[in-house]
């Protein structure tokens, strides 16, 4: 599983990932306390010099990271064409400005180093019984199970095609969940024959 | 123990791929991804705790950066667009769909089509409808508190959603479905019951 991170690498990318979401976390604090046309066509030219500073690769590839705003872009204009009330252009500023920003940070940040961030966030509840031991071997599982799961279902489909005619439909979610159970016992078995998780 | 740890993972990888797979269009053209029928699923056949943790485990690689949501997209940006409370919400939906179905003394086919509806539908909605609604407010979230008759970008989102519901009756018919039949054929491990 390929992840989101560049693999254009930018000055960004050597700062510390805590950093970057702390800076985030401010940044969006003040876009949404923002109002106003002129304000926040500077955030989003400020938004669009960070995505530069990668190149031009980085930015095309952070441009095309925006495309599941597209619906919302072409519904707000339309509405607010209907409406004839310019307030649309705020919206789609802000929104867009807060995407780009947020994707900047994904971009040039590890999923390892992420995810040592939200352990130590996480910390907080381990007297709830959620370690970051525990954590850390979730996460770890679950992206070793990942292809996992995704080619079972696609097998699970192909059996029901060489066998029927009919579509498949929601029948092929019974064998994969019951499939997903299975294959939880028989990690937890795995994982206590090598001495447990706890 | 370690039972619980390899449910709540093996059980988010389960959102991720069904969310994946290629996505079914509805007769009015709106495309319906299996992402919120895992979510459902996560809550009916584990219950509430481990649901909750096996869909706040998904979320949590979503924004970590790898691009497990429908289309193939994810990242911290997904969390900040307009359909942001819904990634948020999934936790709470799977939550809330498992307490119905674990509390519910009902047939397990019927506590699964409720606590999916509840969950999955009225407590999602409940958390990313207004969410979307303060997205496409033009007015900052706070003067939006302050005066709430600012919610007048309202019936847009609603509207969107309206669009979605077919196809969300449509997943928790489908989970309550995959449910009675998982509890018929392996009750064992339907966890929401055990």
């Amino acid at each position: 599983m390929l992840t989101l991170t560049s693999p254009v690498e930018t000055w960004a990318h050597r700062w510390p990932a805590g950093i970057k979401l702390a800076l985030l976390c401010a940044a969006t604090v003040g876009l949404f306390s923002l109002s106003g046309i002129a304000a926040l066509s500077g955030a989003l030219a400020a938004a669009l010099a960070l995505i530069a500073s990668g190149g031009r690769r980085f930015a095309g590839e952070s441009l095309r990271m925006l495309r599941p705003l597209w619906p919302f872009v072409a519904l707000v204009a339309l509405w607010h064409l209907w409406l004839r009330d310019p307030g649309g252009v705020t919206i789609l500023l802000r929104m867009t400005t807060a995407v780009l920003a947020a994707n900047f940070v994904t971009m040039t940040t590890k999923l390892s180093d992420m995810l040592a961030v939200f352990e130590i966030l996480a910390r907080p509840l381990a007297p709830l019984g959620l370690s970051p031991r525990l954590i850390g071997l979730a996460v770890a599982l679950m992206i070793r199970f990942l292809p996992v799961m995704q080619q079972r279902s696609a097998q699970i489909g192909e059996s029901w095609r060489a066998r029927s005619a009919r579509r498949a439909g929601w029948r092929v979610l019974v064998p994969a969940t019951m499939a997903a159970l299975d294959d939880a016992d028989r990690v937890a078995e795995a994982l206590r024959a090598r001495g447990g998780a706890g | 123990m370690e039972k619980s740890l390899t449910h709540i993972a093996l059980f988010a990888a389960l959102i991720a791929a069904l969310g994946l797979m290629p996505s079914m269009m509805l007769a009015t053209g709106v495309p319906i991804s299996g992402q919120s029928l895992g979510v459902m699923l996560c809550g009916t056949v584990l219950g509430a705790k481990r649901g909750g943790l096996a869909a706040l485990l998904f979320i949590a690689l979503v924004a970590a950066g790898l691009p497990l949501l429908a289309g193939g997209v994810g990242g911290l940006g997904m969390f900040l667009g307009p359909r942001g409370g819904f990634l948020i919400g999934f936790p709470v939906a799977a939550f809330v769909t498992g307490l119905v179905v674990q509390n519910l003394r009902a047939r397990v086919g019927v506590a699964a089509f409720a606590g999916a509806a509840l969950g999955g539908i009225v407590v999602l909605y409940a958390i990313g409808v207004p969410v979307m609604a303060a997205h496409l407010s033009e007015e900052s979230v706070a003067k939006m508190f302050a005066d709430l008759p600012a919610y007048r970008e309202l019936p847009l989102p609603v509207a969107l959603c309206a669009l979605f519901l077919p196809g969300d009756l449509i997943k928790v018919v489908i989970a309550a479905l995959v449910t009675a039949t998982v509890a018929r054929m392996r009750p064992e491990s339907l966890l929401s019951r055990a």
